[in-house]
């Protein structure tokens, strides 16, 4: 197979995963983690192929063409950044389906969430290798979708069932918002396919539509990315399990948001908007981020708010346009991935082993859990950007790329140090305290975690340490050519685990200093800042409650308007809109027939048939009981009979006399057992808006049908039929002929509909009286009363 | 010609709406009864008048020769008049079992599956 194909299979294959995982699941239990993680790893296998190409900076992409006419194709870009990407969804993907096989060991529902888990997968690798807009954009929902479906795995309970809505809401909100600003960019520029564009940036950037596309992107970007104001729904799908929230809620999906910054850089970056919205919303949501996380004492919920604050500080760092942003930005979003997996396992770790993941319920847990205290300090030290792990490095790339005197750059380095000195305290607040002091008591007496458990965040924490100790291949492997992706332009990257000295570890010390401020004094600050957000009381997370009621309650009311329930009010909605349209088009476009030309030479019988169907008519209306409205409905019944019989239809003729007669006799039948008022109790003043809408439909009728009978006639299908009745289909009576042999088919259908009509009524005739009205009144208990 | 059928069937279409916009459920269905007829006339009217000529193949010939009928609307509508015919019975039932089960002909009574005191939807998640 060539390596298109390949590819093409690789990206299937965790949707292949979904399909078998509930059978090997029940199978094998949680050991069909142990298959199931082999899907995840030959996708790394794959994808590793194309490092020598990428770090040599070439940009790979393959595909298949979809819609051609459309210019829609499912295509693929592979170049530094979507290669990360790749590498980090899926080797992070193969650790936690490992993990989530010792989490939700024995869970009756395991099968459906390793199902979930891949398709989620299959969703994020194709959203980061996606070339061609509508594919991204498909994906992107997806992700949405699987984020739902994972959010609300535990769908007994109400809270996960509002987060799951919720993050559906935002996120899935915000990817209508991206598919708009891909039509603008594709409007201005031509092209649907990213790789085609990165060669149209001075266009974008110069395009009349420009700031119109950056904000439609932006508003898919932030809402996936969790910015500020539309942070709130992140934390709180912290009701997943916690696999969940390890894996998409701060090593992946959370980071989609950024990868679309990233890869539209080159195209949409460096002008004066770019450069003010991006550091403005990624600042505040660092420091709101680092601030709330503070605050928590939920192990998960601490993870979480830093998780929004570190997306903060990448999306401001890919905004800055300083020398190095970029860079930098490139090493922190690998060091995230890797240590905030590696803690949120930690967290799961001891969620499941003690049964609580309050901080302040926890401590002593270094001597029953000494694995899992190594990792966790493993990954908070990399967090915390303490020397030898990648952490490290990228925080001095971040305080390399701000050491500028100018005001802009103070303001942004002293964001960062204060929102990396909280996230310093949280870190070691959740890898050390419980871990350090006196053993408290805890629901379950805590023990090491089993293999499965232990495994993944081991793995992560450990390649935090190698790949900074092993930069220089990390560097060319990965950063080096994620950053030149992002830049545009090539972009190198040096920094090592041996710290240089100058103005970065001048502020990495400051912000250490600061961060163990913090980290003793953290009760204190907790408190401080629970008293000012009481003090706020009003939160985005509160206006999403009200702002979904007040949809419902919006909703609930326009459709009682629209659908009142009353036959009438929907009849005469729909012929003023039919008689609007029959008498307005014609005289908008000036198209009313001609003055109509009443024939003197009709001959009398004839109109003598159409009085007496008019008079017929007349009856019908104002019959004083109810058989003189059905003898009058036959009246013009048979006059229209009489009508088909003159006018060379004897066939049609027919027909209606023995319809009409069926009708009279059947209505007599029925009527007869009604006690029905005998005539038509209209007031006045309906009977005025009534006859007024009802001319107006019949005036427009008539007028279409002078119009249409003033047109030259089209004869060729009735030639047709003519010509071929007797040569084709061998009779003479051609309308005969049309139905049981050129129509045949249609007339097969009119038999059915005849004969199930016949059903109904039999079953309508059949079912006890009063059963309906249980059915209506949708009783389960009336049956069994019954 | 045609004026003459232009004026019946805009009278047919007037009595047929203007039965079909009472809430007498009986009056409503004579007025689907008589729409039937008059969209009938409408499509027939359409595909011109001829007088007298049944469209049928003369003995020996192999085609329609000479002016007839139109064929062409009298196959659609013999097909139309059947449908409705059905659609009629059945709606005949079913106002017959309303009233049975509701006891009016009132349109405006017959309640029971859109309520007028609907409760407020759930506001909850």
């Amino acid at each position: 197979m060539d390596v298109a194909a390949l590819t093409l299979l690789a990206l299937s294959l965790p949707f292949v995963g979904a399909l078998v995982a509930p059978l090997l699941t029940r199978l094998l239990g949680q050991n069909a983690a142990w298959i199931l993680a082999l899907f995840p790893a030959a996708i790394v296998l794959h994808f590793m192929r194309f490092w020598p190409e990428v770090s040599r900076g070439e940009v790979v992409t393959g595909g298949y063409e979809w819609i051609p006419s459309f210019n829609v194709s499912f295509s693929w870009l592979i170049d530094g950044l979507s290669l990360t990407f790749v590498l980090l969804i899926a080797g992070i993907g193969t650790l936690i389906v490992l993990y989530s096989g010792g989490y939700l060991k024995g869970h009756p529902q395991q099968g459906r969430f390793f199902s979930f888990i891949l398709m989620f997968m299959g969703s994020m690798l194709g959203l980061v290798v996606s070339d061609s807009f509508l594919m991204l954009f498909v994906f992107w929902e997806l992700t949405s979708i699987t984020s739902f479906l994972l959010i609300g795995f535990d769908h007994s309970r109400e809270a996960a069932r509002r987060a799951a809505l919720q993050a559906l809401v935002v996120t899935g909100g915000g990817g209508l918002l991206l598919l708009a600003g891909l039509l603008v960019i594709w409007n201005v520029t031509g092209v649907t396919q990213l790789s085609l564009l990165m060669s149209f940036g001075p266009e974008m950037r110069a395009s009349p539509f420009y700031l119109a596309a950056l904000l439609l992107v932006l508003g898919g970007a932030f809402t996936k990315s969790a910015q500020f104001p539309f942070h709130f729904w992140l934390p709180n799908a912290m009701e997943a399990p916690t696999p969940v929230s390890a894996y998409l809620h701060s090593a992946t999906m959370v980071k989609a948001g950024v990868y679309l910054l990233m890869r539209l850089n080159p195209v949409l970056g460096g002008t004066p908007e770019w450069q003010m919205l991006l550091p403005l919303f990624g600042g505040a949501t660092l420091i709101i981020g680092a601030v709330l996380a503070c605050r928590q004492t939920d192990l998960k919920l601490m993870l979480a708010y830093t998780t929004m604050a570190s997306l903060g500080l990448l999306v401001m760092l890919t905004g800055l346009g300083f020398p190095h942003a970029i860079e930098a930005a490139a090493l922190y979003l690998v060091a995230h991935s890797l240590f905030k997996g590696a803690l949120f396992m930690v967290a799961g770790i001891i969620d499941h082993e003690t049964g609580t993941r309050d901080v302040t319920k926890l401590g002593g847990l270094r001597s029953a859990m000494p694995l899992t205290f190594v990792i966790a300090l493993a990954a908070a030290f990399s967090m915390g950007g303490l020397p030898p792990f990648f952490g490290f490095l990228a925080k001095e790339e971040i305080y390399y790329a701000l050491p500028s005197l100018d005001r802009r750059a103070m303001v942004f380095a002293a964001l960062a140090i204060l929102g990396n000195a909280l996230m310093f305290a949280v870190a070691f607040a959740v890898a050390l305290k419980p871990f350090i002091g006196a053993k408290v008591e805890t629901p379950k007496s805590a023990h090491e975690a089993p293999l499965l458990l232990w495994l993944g965040p081991a793995l992560l924490a450990a390649k935090g340490l190698s790949a900074a100790l092993l930069s220089n291949l990390t560097h060319e492997l990965v950063s080096t050519p994620m950053a030149t992706a992002i830049a545009g332009e090539p972009r190198k990257i040096t920094i090592s685990a041996i710290p240089d000295i100058g103005m970065p570890l001048v502020l990495s010390f400051a912000t250490i200093a600061l961060g163990i401020v913090c980290y003793l004094n953290l009760t204190r600050l907790r408190a401080f800042i629970a008293t000012v957000l009481a003090d706020i009381g009003w939160g985005p997370d509160r206006g999403f409650d009200q702002f979904m009621r007040g949809l419902v309650r919006f909703s609930a009311a326009l459709t009682r308007r629209l659908q009142s329930g009353r036959l009438d009010v929907y009849m005469t909605v729909t012929f003023v809109l039919v008689a609007a349209v029959l008498l307005g088009a014609p005289l908008y476009y000036g198209e009313l027939p001609r003055a109509p030309f009443f024939a003197g030479d009709v001959p009398l019988h004839e109109l003598a048939i159409m009085a007496i169907a008019v008079i017929g008519l007349f009856a019908v209306v104002l019959a004083a009981d109810r058989l003189t409205a059905i003898v009058s409905l036959g009246i013009q019944g048979f006059a229209v009979a009489v009508i088909f019989l003159l006018y060379g239809a004897p066939d049609l003729a027919f027909t209606q006399f023995m319809i009409e007669t069926l009708s009279v006799v059947v209505l007599a039948l029925v009527m007869t057992r009604l006690r029905l008022s005998p005539s038509d109790h209209r007031p006045l003043a309906q009977t005025v808006p009534d006859l007024t809408i009802a001319l107006a439909c019949g005036i427009g009728f008539g007028l279409m049908l002078l119009k249409v009978t003033g047109v030259p006639f089209d004869a060729s299908l009735t030639d047709f039929f003519n010509h071929y009745s007797k040569t084709i289909a061998h009779g003479a009576n051609v309308v005969n002929v049309i139905i049981v042999d050129f129509r045949g088919t249609d007339t097969l259908g009119e038999i059915a509909v005849v004969m199930v009509t016949g059903l109904a009524i039999l079953s309508l005739v059949r079912l006890r009286a009063g059963s309906l009205r249980r059915i209506a009144d949708n009783d389960p208990d009336a049956e069994g009363r019954a | 010609m045609e004026a003459w059928f232009a004026l019946l069937v805009g009278t047919f279409f007037t009595v047929a709406i203007y039965l079909l916009l009472s809430k007498s459920i009986i009056r409503v269905l004579l007025g689907v009864a008589i729409l039937g007829n008059g969209v009938n006339l409408l499509i027939f009217t359409g595909g011109r008048l001829t007088r007298g000529v049944p469209p049928v193949i003369q003995e020996g010939a192999d085609t329609l020769a000479g002016p007839a009928a139109n064929a062409l609307p009298q196959a659609l509508i013999l097909t139309a008049i059947v449908i409705s015919f059905s659609f009629f019975a059945f709606l005949l039932v079913l106002a017959w079992r309303a009233y049975e089960d509701l006891s009016t002909d009132n349109t405006d009574e017959m309640r029971v599956a859109e309520p007028e005191e609907e409760p407020a939807p759930p506001l909850g998640y």
